[in-house]
């Protein structure tokens, strides 16, 4: 081991008062930086901290070792308060290679700690990361703390007496560091431990192997005294609301919020969709949870899907379709069927960079133009958005609400940031949502199938299989009284106004629009929905500690937008949008309200930083 | 399954709905709405457990004439919402009525999985070779020459032969009928509904309008039955005005032929028996068209296969045979901490 401590006065101190911190564990996609990263955050929820991931992958499988497209990365931020974003900069890099080292050092802390795998270090590896010189040697690295282990040979050495190939043994090398880092932050291994022994077996070699690496990580950190700030350092658990916390990730939440809204409703769900980054994990999750009277469809295409759910809805049963933008795009046409037969459907979107393939893996807010106007004609829909891992559940909840009450497609905007990152979740309990039963049509008397709620506007539904309601629909523009097709130019005009005038009185069904942080007037209003919450709730807060009149209003119901949103957004001098697009929320408000809005934008694939909203918020309370 | 209710029996009018009918006079569509509405109270279904499904094109507008549950949907897509219908309520009997466009063309990749996937659905293709709604353009099935608005000069492109890709899709059954056949489509429409997986048919369609007579060849009176031949599972294919013609193999070309009977030695017992279990024969049956052959019309290829909609059933039945899924208790399950 060699410890530089560079003296070069650019070595701030740690993290001020400890009470959180950022490590960022990277290397090439096939090192399991993923479960090394998801592990940790286990091990460090169950220590009781808060805490925020960052999954940050290549689109690549296995993209060709040592290249800098190949790195992947994962982020965790933790501490003793309330932690809102997988942090700006990391403290720590743990990088198991040269090219992951390359892609990571200029995104750390001054004066942070590097980790570096010495074993990963030969000629050929520098050179392939695009060094011209080994960094370690040409002063790249003079602002960091630098600590050198070979850890590639200290897992090898540990593993091999298990009777596993060298390639096995050289995998171990996650686990080994999870185990020197859990010991760096005091984290109980038993989890991991557990999580190991479940996923080999107890007597797999292999599993023996990646158990001893873990250990052996641990004991190295013991052993070999480890100075200064790579000592042991112990975080008091952080101070939340009571009851029973597990972390959950987007993916989760998400899925498990439309099982439970499906039985608030009273309804079994199909779940048709058709494989796509990110969105994918919904489909395996709803595909192991049949017992909930869930039905799962791999579609043959993202339309197929889409029409599959619709053909479910149709049958009486909550049809869910779940993508991400490209085949959001495809499932356009059917959404309009959806909306023009009024029938319920929950549509996730899990967003990602684009145009087109864009960024796979990449995090992106891009697609609410997409949801709020994407469809030929007039074709309004509620859109709904998620802000938070956790918060998925209740978003899917609404979806579900909304889609059956108001006999309508709704979208759910989440993206891949909220969707692969973790937090730590308080469990609900069922018990504490009210149920909202789905009643079918089955009276004859006076029927037929646009028959309308005059409150809600939604039609009755009416499924097949109930004597005497035989009726038909389709696309063809229906008439108001009768549900026949009509081509009168009145009645499309009737059934126009109809449909918008149904969206739009869901404003009156859903929750005014609040502040998050600070006054419902003053100088500046942060405005931002989706993930961004995370960065512009603790850019606010910061603010307002320094004395800045600053105010963070989240919106969650997309379209229509809440009542009072206009009225209030006016009663502030300065209205700043913060998202990661090129400014649709910001063009949806100015063009709702005729706010003279500013934006924050970004579309770096990379969430929103805190500091960066900060930045904003200065400038914009600097200029007149 | 249905449940069949005491109630009256119905006739063919308690199956058309009160929706005026809007194909061209003369249109095809019309006879078989009508061979539809008598079959299916020959056949004695409820109408409130029949559902029919459609894209978009003339032969879609069927489900609007039905006094059934009836959904046009959009183009191409009806495979797939039927299908997702199946799924969620297995016990209807679903029909889907589409045409060569709506089938072949923008829906095909629907129409290859719904058949490979089997999923017991019935499906009526109307195939007319050509566009009919959008006012005559050439369609996948139409023949290389067809002049239309498309394709002044004649079309350039290969058709499809619907049978040939239903087959090819791993259909398990397949059959064709001609519209103004009323009573053999009938056969074939409990023979479809009977069949549990897809079943489809292809229904030879005029239109009168824009494709008028395009298979005068062998449907006119005067040729049919030298142009036809209807199989049925256990006979000799034998056809011909006077009885005297038969499909028999030829093994040196591993190809069907026409034999006649009486003439070079060809007996009776040369003729194939048609075995509609032989998916080898039905390829070569599908394939055998006018003007070289004569149509082949009735059930050309029966194998039924688990349906898809049962198989997803059957795993749904086996994940809910521990009761029902406890979500407080899903959520709480692995890793979880209390904070006081």
């Amino acid at each position: 081991m060699n410890l530089q401590a560079h003296d070069t006065g650019v070595a701030t101190p740690h993290t001020s008062d400890l009470d959180s911190i950022v490590v960022r564990f990277a290397g090439d996609s096939g090192d399991g930086v993923q479960l090394l990263g998801s592990q940790f955050s286990q091990e460090t929820a169950l220590a009781g901290n808060s805490l925020a991931t960052f999954p940050d992958f290549p689109a690549e499988i296995r993209a060709p070792t040592g290249t800098t497209y190949g790195v992947s990365a994962f982020q965790i931020n933790f501490g003793s308060r309330l932690i809102k974003t997988a942090g700006d900069q990391p403290d720590v890099l743990v990088a198991l290679n040269p090219a992951a080292l390359m892609v990571n050092y200029k995104g750390l802390r001054k004066g942070g700690l590097v980790i570096l795998d010495a074993g990963a270090f030969k000629d050929k590896d520098i050179k392939r990361a695009g060094f011209a010189v080994d960094p370690r040697l040409d002063g790249t690295l003079k602002e960091f703390r630098v600590m050198e282990i070979d850890i590639s040979t200290q897992a090898l050495e540990v593993a091999k007496p298990f009777g596993v190939s060298q390639k096995e043994a050289l995998r171990t090398k996650n686990l080994w560091v999870l185990g020197l880092v859990s010991w760096m932050y005091d984290r109980e291994l038993k989890s991991t431990m557990e999580y190991v022994s479940r996923k080999f077996g107890a007597e797999d070699p292999i599993g023996k192997a990646n158990l001893a690496a873990l250990n052996a990580g641990h004991a190295y950190g013991e052993t070999h005294e480890l100075s200064g700030d790579v000592a042991p350092v112990s975080m008091p658990s952080v101070k939340v609301e009571a009851g029973t916390y597990r972390l959950v990730s987007g993916a989760e939440s998400l899925a498990w919020g439309l099982v439970a809204g499906a039985q608030l409703a009273g309804l079994e769900m199909v779940l048709a969709s058709y494989p796509i980054t990110p969105s994918s994990p919904i489909l395996h999750i709803l595909a192991r949870l049949k017992q909930f009277g869930v039905t799962t469809f791999q579609a043959e295409d993202e339309i197929a899907a889409c029409c599959a759910a619709i053909g479910a809805s149709y049958g009486g049963k909550l049809g869910v379709t779940a993508s991400s933008g490209p085949g959001i795009a495809l499932k356009t046409e059917a959404i309009g069927l959806a909306i023009g037969t009024e029938l319920p459907l929950v549509v996730v979107n899990t967003q990602r960079g684009g145009p087109s393939t864009g960024l796979p893996t990449k995090t992106e807010q891009s697609d609410l133009f997409l949801a709020v106007f994407g469809r030929n004609a007039d074709a309004p829909m509620p859109v709904i958005a998620s802000r938070a891992p956790g918060d998925c559940f209740d978003v899917a909840i609404e979806a579900v609400r909304l889609a059956t009450k108001y006999m309508t497609p709704v979208m759910l905007l989440s993206d891949g940031y909220i969707a692969n990152a973790a937090e730590p979740w308080r469990i609900p309990s069922m018990a504490n949502y009210a149920p909202f039963n789905v009643q079918f049509r089955t009276d004859p008397e006076g029927f037929h199938p646009f028959l309308r709620d005059p409150k809600t506007l939604a039609r009755v539904w009416a499924k097949p299989g109930t004597p005497g309601l035989m009726h038909r629909i389709g696309g063809i523009e229906r008439d108001y009284n009768s549900g026949n097709i009509s081509y009168d130019a009145a009645n499309h005009q009737k059934m126009t106004d109809t449909r918008a005038a149904k969206i739009n009185n869901i404003a009156d069904d859903i929750p005014e629009q609040t502040v998050e942080v600070g006054e419902t007037q003053g100088k500046l209003a942060v405005v931002g929905w989706g993930s961004t919450f995370g960065p512009i709730n603790r850019a606010v807060f910061n603010m307002r500690a320094k004395g800045l009149d600053v105010s963070h209003i989240h919106i969650r119901h997309i379209w229509p937008l809440p009542r009072n949103l206009g009225t209030l957004l006016k009663s502030y001098e300065k209205v700043l949008v913060a998202e990661m697009n090129n400014g649709q929320m910001l063009q949806l408000l100015r063009g709702q309200y005729l706010v003279d809005a500013k934006g924050l934008l970004k579309v770096s694939g990379q969430p929103i930083k805190i500091a960066e909203v900060e930045d904003a918020i200065r400038s914009q309370l600097a200029s007149a | 399954m249905n449940v069949q209710l005491p109630a009256e029996k119905l006739t063919p009018k308690d199956f058309a709905s009160d929706q005026e009918v809007r194909w061209c006079p003369g249109c095809g569509d019309y006879a078989i709405l009508k061979a539809m509405h008598k079959s299916l109270a020959d056949m004695g279904v409820r109408p409130e457990n029949t559902v029919f499904v459609s894209g978009i094109g003339c032969s879609s507008r069927f489900p609007y004439y039905m006094a059934t549950y009836g959904f046009h949907t959009i183009h191409g897509r009806a495979p797939a919402i039927a299908t997702g219908l199946k799924l969620a309520r297995p016990e209807l009997d679903i029909w889907m009525v589409t045409g060569d466009g709506d089938a072949l063309s923008i829906g095909g990749n629907h129409l290859f999985h719904v058949l490979r996937r089997n999923v017991d659905i019935n499906i009526l293709l109307f195939n007319n070779e050509i566009y009919g709604l959008t006012k005559g353009q050439a369609s996948p099935t139409s023949r290389i020459g067809q002049r239309s608005p498309s394709t002044p000069m004649g079309s350039v492109d290969s058709p499809a032969e619907a049978c040939v890709f239903a087959l090819g899709c791993n259909a398990r059954f397949i059959a064709r009928g001609i519209d103004v056949q009323a009573k053999e489509l009938g056969e074939l429409f409990s023979r479809a509904r009977a069949h549990k997986g897809a079943s489809f048919i292809e229904i030879i369609q005029n239109c009168i309008v824009y494709n008028d007579a395009t298979f005068a060849s062998f449907t006119e009176k005067a040729v049919a039955a030298e142009m036809q031949l209807h199989v049925k599972h256990g006979e000799r294919m034998i056809f011909g005005k006077e009885r005297n013609k038969g499909i028999r193999f030829n093994a040196q070309t591993f190809a069907l032929e026409v034999a006649v009977m009486g003439e070079n030695g060809v007996t009776e017992a040369d003729i194939l028996v048609h075995d509609e279990k032989n998916r080898v024969v039905a390829g070569l049956l599908a394939a055998m068209r006018p003007p070289q052959f004569p149509e082949v019309l009735g059930v050309i290829y029966c194998d039924p296969a688990p349906s898809y909609e049962a198989a997803v059933a059957a795993q749904d039945a086996a994940a809910r045979a521990k009761g029902p899924g406890d979500l407080d208790k899903l959520m709480r399950a692995g890793n979880t901490w209390d904070v006081a």
